[in-house]
């Protein structure tokens, strides 16, 4: 159907796509961004905001306001939105629209078991839960005692339930354990996801694979620099990374054998789209390589923009205000701490 | 000629009202007076001179945050109010008038004491929640613990059938205590928690029991008899009360686990009859109790409440006129020495004394020692468009600015429209008795106006109030075309004496066929109602109707081409225009004007002669004229090609003196000298305006023989609307009527009534007004009309009031 799509996409995505576009629009511009980083107290921000899309979410909040109050409104925008396209759309659209959700769902359920396992109460947990991550049971997972039971209790009715094939155990959870649940979780998440995109063809193939292999290939890296000087073995953590993207097979072959920073930065100068992100970066230095691969996302997230007829504009468009989330929350942050010299260490400016 | 034209009296709709850029030069003291003061007055528009400020960085952004604070209290009590189901009154009492100040001050008492009132009702709500659960627990729970235990050595089948059958139970309880007493179930090693969960929640909830104990457990459920209101969201919700019976202490703390987890709230049973019967007298008493203090706390409430609403409104129109005051202060800058606030703006000629008057006003009322300067200042802008217009023109206004704004003084079609936009309508909506129910309608609207225009309407009565004299006018004029045409619901009237004609025989049936005979002089008024139905109907009506669209349709273009003149003539001689290529253009206009006029009435007016001389004598004369075709084929090369040259010979003239360019453009420069620098100096580009004006002859040329042609519209439509009206009428009351059925006859009416309710008196109204639009949009006002203005918008509080509701 590749090049078609031009004919039949109107029929059920036309409407949905144009929404999204039009969303796109309200995304804050590089000047709404400047002047966010002028401010000097929570309520010019609030000030500013509410001149934006997120104006309604704002205006009926009480003065002396918090950075998790803005976050939350921000966030709670998204999800109507995101609620809104999934209540318009129609299959495959809803299924693509119900994957991008997916890694909130695995973060969330890490984070709940986590924790539990450290005594946390679970109301206080469920709060901090990405509301597009929620399911029916959540909160349920704090009966779980290990893996297994953490499947047949709670995840065999939810999604994610296939994910998890590969990290049944019986064996209690620890920091340890989690953490690479999480991880294997989200490896079957990401496959998954690509094989679907990829059985939708067309552009949203094409346009997805991109994005995802971009996802995967960073997920490969953060691991293996997180791994670094831990217990996990070479092969486990071979076994964490993500059967396709642009370093698969060879480059995970190499990054599973890393032992430290500067060795990973060997790898993937060897690919030439990671070229430009670790030169970037001075030797040995880790700290900015997150905002470094925040800023190729975004970059790639909005290319997907630049084409039409195809689903990778919502998957763009979702990341592109969580994005946004991100940096309200950073530039909040920074005001309501009278860090302001920081305000630019972490803003990724979308446009 | 041009003496005559300049001795017209001036009409005060044909061009837009005489505007003013001033300068207000305003203490800082009395600032804030007098800009709500002109407020008030609503007759200047405020140039915002910090558009590159953001808006926290301008000055009185504190005061505009407060002014935001504030309506946010105000519309956490309109929501409280509303939640508490009183109504706000609509009326304003007339209290005190506070300053913003006392204003903010009262408003945060309210909002603590109703926050505090709040969270105390939500705590006694939360405790009498969980008394009434407990409540309905004991007694929902106390049956199933009777049941299960009677049944305790029983199958575990048949305690399942228990969960379906438990209402018999309940109701045979009290005949099986006896029994119970003697067997407590904790020597079966059987135990059980019993608590009430949201009905929602219910299905999952017992699945992940069931997951969690492997199936080893007994799960038993009952409605709740009454709704819950959650505290929060004051809403009811529906409650399932359940008792699970288990065995083993993990899995006791697991069940503990899940019902945390799914907000079940969980509630002790004592399996002791009497006990039980003690606790539920207990629980009873001091529901009671806390019903009274739970309704005392809404009484209290209520009554804040409704004291706030009595203000509410006055509140809230006060805070949206300060914040509107101080966004326009925003607008203002400082001048050097900061003890004067400058600001710029727009004003029409004539409301210069009453800003004066408002000014002087301001500054005596504020006790300022200096009065505010306002003076005229010369712009480069084009000034906004203010036409002043009344409940009667304003409609018509609003048709024509659906298309564009009028440019600054421009000929304003608006003032045909209100005649010839209904008139147009109705030689497509000729029919007296459909005009009659219009009639009603607007009629209806007009009576009601008073009372209307105060309320809020949907989106659709919004629109047909509004165009309620326009409603007026239309159907005025279909009853007019409508006995011209004799058309009353397609039936003909011989209101006007008798008909002329009649037929040739006395069964008449050769009327079709063969036509009908003239015995005597011609029906007075309109069309003959004799040939309804006659051999002579259809061509007759057609090549009416058809000869009159051209004829309007040529008159109305005509006019359209002589408005052009108007407006070059109007641009071409004032002196206070400010951009000289723009009186270049419009002179160039004129030089337009003959040519145009001679192309199309060579042409479709001689068509229009013709037309005229045959009705009246009789006589064919022939159709193509070869004079008047010569004329026309000479006036297209005369239309492209002098004004160009025309142009550049201006041009040449007007800037012969200057040959030195002016170099100094510097802001300094233009305060010093306003009169001389500030026109924009543009290249005279001759090839450019050579393709234009190209352009705009083929435009021209084409667009006559096309404009002339849409005006059959008009035919069209009204053929179009007699032929439906006949159809419903011939084909289904008539047809009804034939029979001798009182159901027939009642279904064939009502299907009358409704088709020309809904087909031809909403449906056809819409597309005669669709195409009596688009007649007035293209093809009369393309000849003249630029529309590319814009409005103006004065800072009034009355707009602003407008706007929010």
């Amino acid at each position: 159907m590749y090049g078609f799509e031009a004919m039949t996409f109107n029929i059920h995505g036309g409407y949905l796509e144009a929404i999204v576009r039009g969303y796109r629009a309200g995304l804050l511009t590089a000047a709404d961004y400047n002047n966010l980083c002028q401010c000097e107290t929570l309520d010019d921000i609030k000030m500013h905001l509410s001149a934006t899309e997120y104006g309604p979410y704002l205006q009926n909040e009480p003065s002396p306001l918090h950075t998790t109050t803005i976050v939350e409104k921000c966030t709670l925008k998204l999800v109507d939105e995101y609620k809104h396209m999934l209540c318009q759309a129609t299959e495959p659209l809803s299924t693509f629209l119900e994957y991008i959700t997916y890694g909130h769902m695995i973060d969330n359920v890490v984070l709940i078991v986590t924790g539990t396992l450290h005594e946390r109460d679970v109301q206080e947990l469920l709060e901090k839960c990405h509301p597009l991550g929620m399911f029916d049971s959540i909160a349920t997972l704090a009966v779980a005692q290990n893996m297994r039971e953490l499947y047949r209790l709670v995840l065999v009715d939810t999604p994610l339930a296939p994910y998890f094939s590969e990290c049944i155990t019986s064996e209690d959870l620890d920091d340890m354990n989690i953490e690479i649940m999480r991880n294997t979780l989200y490896k079957a998440y990401l496959e998954d996801f690509y094989k679907f995109c990829q059985k939708l063809g067309g552009a949203t193939a094409e346009i997805m694979s991109d994005l995802l292999a971009f996802e995967a290939d960073r997920r490969a890296v953060n691991i293996t620099i997180n791994s670094i000087g831990t217990e996990l073995t070479r092969d486990d953590r071979r076994k964490l990374y993500s059967n396709f993207g642009l370093l698969y097979p060879y480059g995970h072959e190499e990054l599973a054998v890393c032992e430290d920073i500067d060795q990973v930065r060997g790898v993937m100068e060897k690919y030439p789209p990671y070229q430009s992100i670790f030169s970037k970066l001075s030797y040995g230095e880790s700290q900015m390589l997150d905002k470094a691969f925040y800023e190729e996302e975004v970059k790639r997230l909005c290319l997907a923009f630049e084409q039409q007829f195809h689903y990778g504009v919502f998957f763009a468009y979702m990341r592109l205000r969580e994005q946004e989330i991100r940096n309200l929350m950073w530039i909040s942050e920074c005001v309501a701490q009278n860090q302001k010299s920081r305000v630019h260490d972490s803003v990724v400016f979308i446009f | 000629m041009d003496r005559f034209i300049d001795d017209l009296p001036p009409m005060d709709l044909m061009r837009s009202e005489k505007m003013m850029f001033v300068q207000l030069i305003i203490p800082v003291e009395s600032a804030q007076r007098a800009v709500s003061y002109l407020g008030e007055l609503g007759l200047l528009q405020f140039r915002d001179l910090n558009s590159d400020k953001s808006p926290f960085q301008r000055t009185f952004v504190n005061q505009v945050k407060r002014c935001g604070e504030m309506s946010r209290k105000l519309r956490f009590f309109k929501e409280q109010i509303n939640k508490a189901g009183l109504q706000s009154s609509v009326h304003p009492v007339s209290g005190p008038d506070l300053d913003l100040e006392e204003l903010e001050i009262q408003l945060a008492e309210h909002e603590h004491e109703l926050i505090e009132t709040n969270s105390n009702s939500e705590k006694l709500r939360q405790t009498y929640n969980e008394l009434l659960e407990f409540k309905m627990v004991l007694q929902k729970a106390g049956g199933f613990l009777v049941s299960s235990n009677g049944h305790a050595v029983a199958e575990e089948t048949e305690l399942s059938e228990n969960v379906y059958s438990m209402n018999d139970y309940a109701d045979t309880a009290s005949l099986l205590e006896q029994d119970i007493r003697a067997g407590p179930s904790n020597q079966s090693g059987l135990r059980f928690i019993s608590g009430i969960i949201c009905k929602s929640k219910v299905l999952r909830f017992e699945r992940m029991l069931f997951r969690a104990t492997r199936g080893n457990m007994l799960f038993n459920q009952a409605p709740a008899d009454e709704e819950i209101m959650d505290p929060v969201t004051a809403e009811m919700v529906e409650k399932t009360i359940f008792v699970v019976f288990f065995s083993g202490e993990q899995a006791r703390t697991k069940i503990l686990k899940i019902c945390e987890a799914f907000g079940a709230n969980c509630y002790p049973v004592s399996e002791d009859l009497t006990k039980q019967r003690q606790i539920i007298r207990e629980v009873l008493s001091r529901l009671s109790e806390l019903e009274a203090t739970l309704d005392a706390g809404i009484r209290h409430r209520n009554k804040a409440l409704t004291s706030i609403g009595f203000h509410l409104t006055k509140w809230m129109n006060m805070v949206r006129r300060e914040k509107a005051v101080y966004d326009t202060l925003n607008m203002l800058n400082f001048d050097v020495t900061k003890k004067c606030l400058v600001g710029e703006g727009w004003c029409p000629i004539f409301a210069k004394a009453q800003i004066q008057e408002v000014l002087q006003r301001a500054t005596f009322d504020s006790n300022s020692q200096v009065g505010t300067i306002f003076h005229v200042m010369d712009s480069m802008e084009s000034p906004p468009t203010y036409f002043r217009t009344n409940r009667f023109t304003n409609a018509f206004q609003e048709i024509v600015d659906a298309y564009g704004v009028a440019r600054y003084q421009e000929a304003n079609p608006a003032v045909y429209a209100v005649i010839t936009f209904p008139f147009l309508f109705a030689v497509m909506f000729g029919d007296w008795g459909h005009g009659i129910c219009l009639l009603l309608g607007a009629l209806v609207l007009i009576a009601q106006e008073r009372k209307l225009s105060n309320q809020k309407l949907g989106s659709f009565m919004e629109m047909l109030f509004g165009g309620r004299y326009v409603l007026l006018l239309m159907s005025l004029f279909s009853i007019y075309c409508g006995l011209i045409y004799n058309e009353f619901f397609s039936v003909p009237f011989h209101i006007f004496g008798g008909s002329a004609y009649r037929c040739r025989d006395t069964t008449c049936s050769d009327a079709y066929t063969a036509g009908l005979v003239k015995y005597r002089e011609p029906y007075p008024f309109g069309v003959d109602p004799s040939w309804r139905g006659s051999r002579s109907e259809l061509p007759f009506l057609n090549s009416l109707k058809m000869k009159m669209s051209i004829l309007l349709g040529v008159t109305q273009m005509n006019l359209g081409i002589i408005l052009s003149y108007f407006d070059a003539r109007f641009f071409g001689s004032s002196l206070d225009i400010r951009q000289e290529s723009e009186v270049i253009l419009y002179l160039g206009a004129r030089y337009q004007f003959v040519p145009q006029l001679i192309f199309l009435n060579s042409l479709f007016g001689y068509l229009s002669l013709l037309i005229i001389i045959k009705w009246c004598t009789g006589s064919q004369a022939d159709l193509y004229h070869i004079l008047l075709l010569l004329l026309a084929t000479v006036a297209v090369p005369w239309m492209l090609f002098p004004k160009p040259f025309i142009l550049r010979k201006l041009h040449t003239e007007r800037f012969q003196g200057r040959t030195y360019g002016i170099l100094g453009t510097s802001e300094m420069d233009l305060e010093v000298e306003p009169d001389s620098a500030r026109q924009h100096h543009e290249d005279f580009n001759f090839s450019e305006i050579f393709v234009h004006q190209m352009i705009h002859s083929i435009e021209f040329v084409l667009g006559a023989v096309s404009n002339t042609a849409s005006y059959l519209r008009l035919w069209a439509l009204s053929l179009a609307h007699s032929e439906l009206s006949t159809v419903f009428y011939e084909k289904v009351l008539l047809l009804a009527w034939g029979y001798d059925n009182l159901v027939i006859r009642l279904v064939g009416l009502a299907v009358f009534a409704f088709a020309t309710a809904f087909i031809l008196l909403m449906m056809e109204t819409l597309s005669a007004f669709l195409h009596a639009l688009r007649l007035h949009w293209v093809e009369f006002q393309n000849k003249f009309y630029h529309g590319d203005g814009y409005k103006f918008r004065p800072f009034s509080f009355a707009l602003i009031n407008d706007e929010e509701d």
